[in-house]
């Protein structure tokens, strides 16, 4: 089946095809130029000229061994952080939203209303006396909360947690409580119940609350830059990126051999798991 | 089996009480100020050891209630010490001279009433308003007509709707610095060559403001568009094949049929786009860092002249250190926020009606 082309196809393609070079073009100039040294990018950043693998490796090397930037410790980091929030977020979240929802008593509005209303709160209200509190928390119980795994784990969670139990409750509202109920019956202790009956139903709602969290906690730069400071042993990648530029101000071929290594991680997982992403992101945004 | 559950309870006490014991005793050495570095582990340990005591406890009647509580803390903890207890103390410092650290004494609404004697404050407050204004106007326009471009019958659709979508994947500060690359030298040789202006466009504040707003727009339409296309495949095709029917055309359809129908949508969108635009900090930091120079506004030169309002409470606090103030600002920039969302949500909710 061939259709014709008629000149209204012809330039809604062209507006399609525009707008990607649009939006590609940014990543496209990133690829092109990491594989270019300073003074080419400099000359014009618009070329291909001067383009080898040398070059790249060149670049990519001292970007990588760069002290202020350390790639792989701060990609380990990074990673560390995103799947520990995700992995407690997801399993705290669904034991409170279970909990907040089975029980239709006073308290349990209470806590749910409190949830919700914090979700309008913005980041800059809290930050600064969050930063306070975890400094005195920390020196007072001896548990380093700054410049830690624990203490940027504990802030994610506490800051997901608002939005995780919101779309939780959601999902758990519509799973039919006779469910539950022929298990208690049976003689089933409401902690099995949760985790043997509750817990397997809960596998797209998590989906979309692991890829809402973890896009957000992946890319956040402030809580990090704030918890962890630039000059600490424990950076994450937006942070790491940060401190790498700051120091070089000028140097594209770096910077942008960087920026790149910093994308890449997030692209290879965007390929793998689009409709995912895509829809998880958009499923997200409806339901809040 | 008497004999077991019996064993079980004194057991299981036992344990509770271990764990109280270890609460205390690292609380104790916390207050008596001993530098014995296990404390924190054995509070850890201690919180751990009362849970299961807890729970192991053998009881048909309470074991309900029980779970809940060991369901809800861990969560309800965390949001507690993360959100809720910073929020009271942040509305509660920003009447005082807190420097970050300490304070000692209360100025009462000093705070307020002083930042709006600061001009640079009013600008950034000024061109954020102006920034949202735009970017909810200009995002869900083009978010709303990629998203119909997108669901045309077209080959390859698919590539393109996730085309559009990938700059959304990535962080703003990332982006703020290739698009900072952009500007001062693509953009600069090609205003060079076409005009012989020889400046970048981040370094004035009018040109610079413009290139946070085009960064924003290229960062989140596609994700605008994502929604829209979700509310434009929920119309019911029998209506538009109705309408095609009664002679309609297709800008009709769009106009009278599709837009009236994803009304919802564009609350959610709307509001989305409110929210995001007035927090937005790290593309602002990355590419301009808010500088730009502003000659006269109020009988006064300004230097901060793209510095929207995070970045101006992020500056005043950790750059100035005037931790007071910066607060104060951000309780203020709450206020507005939630007065301008809830109006958002009203205003809209009204429109759905009438449509």
């Amino acid at each position: 089946m061939v259709k014709k082309l008629t000149p209204l196809g012809i330039i809604i393609r062209l507006i399609f095809l525009v707008i990607a070079i649009y939006v590609l073009f940014p990543f496209a100039l990133v690829v092109i130029n990491v594989f270019r040294s300073a003074n080419d990018i400099v000359a014009n950043p618009v070329s291909v000229s001067g383009m080898s693998l040398t070059k790249l490796h060149n670049n990519l090397v001292s970007v990588i061994n760069n002290s202020n930037f350390s790639f792989w410790s701060a990609f380990m980091t990074s990673a560390v952080v995103t799947i520990v929030s995700l992995v407690l977020l997801a399993l705290f979240g669904g034991m409170a939203a279970w909990v907040i929802t089975r029980n239709k008593t006073n308290w349990s509005t209470f806590i749910y209303m409190t949830f919700i209303a914090s979700m309008i709160i913005p980041f800059q209200v809290v930050m600064l006396p969050l930063i306070s509190t975890f400094r005195d928390v920390g020196k007072f119980l001896g548990i380093s909360m700054l410049q830690s795994f624990p203490g940027i784990i504990f802030a994610y969670l506490g800051f997901g947690g608002a939005m995780t139990v919101f779309i939780l409750t959601g999902f758990i509202k519509t799973v039919p409580f006779e469910l539950e109920e022929a298990a208690s019956i049976d003689g089933c202790s409401p902690e099995r119940i949760y985790f043997n009956i509750i817990l397997p139903l809960l596998k797209p709602p998590v989906v979309t609350v692991t890829i809402l969290n973890g896009m957000w906690i992946w890319n956040d730069y402030l809580l990090p830059s704030l918890m962890l400071g630039h000059n600490g042993k424990v950076k994450t990648l937006p942070v790491a990126v940060q401190a790498f530029v700051g120091s070089y101000v000028k140097q594209w071929d770096l910077i942008l051999t960087a920026a790149l290594l910093a994308i890449i991680p997030m692209i290879i997982l965007f390929l793998f798991a689009q409709k995912q992403i895509m829809g998880g992101l958009v499923d997200g945004a409806i339901k809040s | 089996m008497r004999g077991n559950k019996a064993a079980q309870l004194v057991i299981s006490i036992l344990v509770l009480l271990a764990g109280l014991a270890s609460i205390i005793i690292s609380l104790i050495i916390d207050i008596l100020r001993i530098n014995f570095s296990f404390r924190g582990g054995m509070l850890v340990l201690g919180i751990v050891l009362f849970f299961m005591g807890l729970y192991f406890i053998p009881t048909q009647k309470h074991h309900k209630a029980i779970i809940n509580v060991i369901f809800l803390f861990p969560l309800l903890f965390c949001f507690a010490v993360t959100v809720i207890i910073p929020f009271g103390l942040g509305l509660f410092y920003s009447t005082t001279d807190w420097n970050g650290i300490r304070m000692t004494g209360f100025v009462g609404l000093k705070n307020y009433t002083e930042m709006f004697k600061d001009p640079s404050f009013l600008w950034s407050l000024i061109i954020t308003v102006v920034f949202v204004i735009i970017n909810m106007i200009a995002v869900n326009v083009i978010g709303l007509c990629l998203a119909v471009l997108c669901t045309s019958k077209i080959r390859a659709v698919g590539f393109f709707r996730a085309a559009y979508f990938i700059p959304n994947l990535i962080g703003g500060i990332v982006l703020g610095y290739i698009w900072q690359f952009i500007f001062n030298n693509v953009v600069l040789k090609w205003t060079f060559e076409a005009f012989g202006y020889n400046s970048s466009m981040l370094s004035k504040y009018n040109t610079g403001f413009f290139a946070i707003v085009l960064v924003y727009i290229w960062q989140y339409a596609g994700y605008i568009m994502m929604i829209y296309i979700t509310g434009l495949t929920t119309v019911p095709t029998d209506v538009i094949e109705a309408s095609a029917i009664d002679g309609a055309n297709a800008v009709q359809t769009f106009f009278r049929i599709k837009l009236p129908m994803i009304a919802s949508t564009i609350t959610i969108c709307t509001f989305l786009t409110l929210q995001s635009a007035f927090k937005q900090f790290d593309v602002n930091m990355a590419l301009t860092n808010g500088t730009g120079s502003v000659q006269n506004f109020m009988g006064q030169y300004l230097s901060n002249g793209t510095q929207m309002l995070a970045l101006n409470i992020y500056n005043t606090a950790i750059t100035k250190n005037n931790y007071a103030m910066g607060q104060a600002k951000a309780v203020l920039f709450f206020i507005i926020l939630s007065i301008v969302s809830i109006l958002q949500v009203r205003i809209s909710n009204k429109r759905e009606v009438e449509m």
